[in-house]
């Protein structure tokens, strides 16, 4: 449970309230605001979004019943709970009618306020796993669910979301895995065009006739067993996105024809002489090095430069490891969601083994395997041997070439580490360094995730 | 590196060995000099007189103003009553990231004496290194042996260990990392 995810705003005239219920409720790592009155309070909905609200009835001016009618307007998602000093059948019954969680009398019985807090904490993370659900289930993502805190991440998120609102032909670049496709259905999410389809096309995946008819369509009769007209790709996708995915695979023809509908905006079906117009926004995505294709003259080097107006590419996962922890976290809890299976998380060992491997297949094999693991694993934590990468890993750890000397110390001290179990001072007394070197050591190499899992 | 003071600030008179066995595990998980400050001095103005009780809060403003100079942190521990208020009690109080913590012996059972392992010492101890942990910035931690889990009721004091666990032990050597950066 991310607790910082959590939002509690406390509405109290009181001061001494505000203080003594945000000290509290802070040490529980909630991310805590007050607000003194009714208006300030729905400034602060207005403002921003909000898990909890703890609202004091009385108050002069805008009571609590009339914050809490306000709040389920602006915010329906908030849990609020009505706090008093003096309880009646009345209010209570009128509080609890208006949309109220609960109604609590101060002062409250400590255990008694962690337990709601703990259960409206616990409800609410149940609402997010069924729009998580949903979400896995129709495939819509939008930027908030790519997860990073890579600053190059950071980086590439920024220039998408920026490109998302435009018109322009975007070109993804990455290696296989690193989650292109994932990218593109965000950049249709949050782009003008939301409204329409986004329709994705394997351009690998098909021979050059059948992708040509995937792409154009085809008139009735155009070849054997074209039975009736099919609309191609590029119609289905009118007023929304088109993603070409493996762009870089595509014939030296079907380059011709696309780079025909990039300019012109229209095309003919397989078979047919009509010109059909569409407005479509291309996202097209490859893995390999496009311009070293347009230099072998294996790749148009007018569609190269049609084709990558804004380029945005995703580095590998080897190159963003303390992204890891973070990963595993979002991918566990969505296939735990997916295997109807309740996964905490992973061993020490386990993550150690993670954040260790080389991950060719970037996300995607991270995924995969922690498929497997939700499978396989007998318990609620992943262990090492659940995941099946103990000879990847091995092979992994060999030196590929030779190592820079900080990735020498850094696969030292993680070996050292899981040696010791996380125990930092024993790690110093082996490494013979104090333990504060270490530890900025620790935080440098992102090492942190290894020793806290 | 200057170090944590303990300092009993009740009204009966203190159990030399429970407060020398507490300061012995404060010294033991933070890994800091650990010395017994025993001013005669008491606080006062603290003590809400409808609730019986002593307002926690007003306690460690008091504290501030009182603690000996040369100290990193300071714990007074008390046998009176303490609240703060919004809730009926608590065991003790601490403010994230300051500079001292209070720690009532008055709801942590039986005070030393009679026969037997008396429960409360080590309860003393786990209250006294959980709040100090929050002088240091540490949160609650949802791992219930730690001791920086949160203590609601005796079962849960009993339940949890007096030492951190691997993630808010690394949480606070950074935070003492960073104290000692700053400090140079």
């Amino acid at each position: 449970m991310n607790r910082e995810r959590t939002r509690i705003l406390i509405v109290d005239d009181e001061e001494i309230v505000r203080e003594s219920l945000s000290g509290w409720l802070e040490k529980d790592g909630y991310t805590v605001a007050t607000a003194h009155d009714g208006p300030t309070a729905v400034n602060r909905l207005n403002a921003e979004r909000w898990s909890i609200m703890l609202v004091d009835m009385k108050m002069p001016g805008m009571d609590g019943l009339q914050v809490l009618e306000q709040a389920k307007k602006l915010q329906p998602d908030v849990t609020a709970v009505i706090m008093t000093a003096y309880a009646t059948v009345d209010t209570a019954v009128t509080a609890m009618k208006l949309g109220a969680y609960d109604y609590i009398v101060k002062p409250f019985d400590p255990e008694e306020l962690s337990l709601m807090i703990q259960k409206i904490v616990k409800q609410q993370a149940l609402v997010r796993e069924n729009v998580l659900l949903r979400k896995v289930l129709k495939r819509e993502y939008k930027f908030r669910d790519l997860i990073s805190k890579n600053a190059a991440m950071q980086q590439v998120f920024e220039l998408a979301r920026t490109a998302a609102k435009s018109a322009s032909t975007i070109l993804i670049l990455g290696e296989s895995g690193t989650g292109k496709e994932v990218m593109a259905r965000a950049i249709h999410a949050e782009s003008p065009r939301n409204n329409g389809p986004f329709v994705a096309v394997s351009c690998a995946a098909l021979t050059e006739t059948l992708l040509e008819s995937e792409l154009f369509g085809h008139e009735r009769g155009s070849f054997t067993g074209a039975v009736a007209r099919q609309r191609g790709k590029f119609e289905q996708a009118n007023h929304g996105t088109l993603f070409l995915d493996e762009i870089g695979d595509i014939t030296p023809k079907l380059q011709l024809d696309l780079l025909r509908v990039l300019e012109e905006r229209s095309f003919h079906r397989v078979g047919g002489t009509e010109a059909v117009q569409v407005d479509v926004r291309i996202v097209a995505a490859t893995n390999r090095d496009l311009k070293k294709a347009v230099a072998s003259g294996t790749f148009r080097e007018d569609l190269y430069y049609r084709l990558n107006v804004i380029p945005i590419s995703i580095p590998p996962l080897r190159d963003r490891r303390e992204d890891i922890p973070l990963l595993v976290d979002h991918l566990l809890e969505q296939l735990g969601v997916e295997a109807g299976r309740a996964i905490d998380g992973v061993s020490h060992d386990a993550m150690s083994l993670l954040m260790t491997h080389d991950w060719p297949g970037n996300v995607r094999e991270l995924r995969n395997i922690l498929e497997r693991a939700v499978v396989v694993a007998s318990g609620a934590i992943i262990q090492p041997g659940d995941l099946g990468l103990h000879r990847a890993a091995e092979k992994g750890s060999e030196p590929q070439g030779l190592l820079s000397l900080d990735e020498v110390e850094r696969r030292h001290i993680a070996a050292v580490l899981e040696h010791t179990g996380g125990n930092i001072t024993q790690a110093a007394r082996i490494l013979d360094i104090d333990r504060v070197t270490l530890y900025n050591k620790i935080k440098k190499y992102h090492l942190r995730e290894i020793e806290s899992a | 590196m200057s170090a944590i003071y303990t300092w009993w600030i009740g009204v009966d008179a203190p159990n030399p060995r429970v407060l020398a066995s507490v300061r012995a595990q404060i010294q033991a998980t933070f890994e800091i000099p650990v010395v017994a400050w025993d001013a005669a001095l008491r606080p006062t103005d603290t003590l809400d007189v409808r609730r019986q009780q002593h307002h926690s809060t007003a306690i460690l403003r008091w504290l501030r103003t009182h603690r000996p100079p040369d100290a990193r942190k300071l714990i007074g521990v008390t046998d009176v009553d303490l609240f703060i208020p919004v809730l009926t009690f608590v065991y003790g109080e601490a403010l994230l990231g300051g500079a001292c913590a209070v720690v009532s012996t008055a709801r942590l059972g039986r005070l030393p004496g009679g026969p037997g392992p008396d429960p409360s010492s080590s309860r003393l101890a786990k209250e006294c290194v959980h709040e100090l942990g929050h002088t240091f910035g540490l949160v609650h931690c949802s791992t219930g042996r730690c001791v920086m889990s949160r203590s609601v009721n005796l079962a849960a004091v009993d339940g949890k260990s007096a030492t951190f666990c691997n993630d808010c032990r690394l949480q606070y050597l950074e935070r003492l990392s960073q104290l000692e950066t700053d400090h140079e």
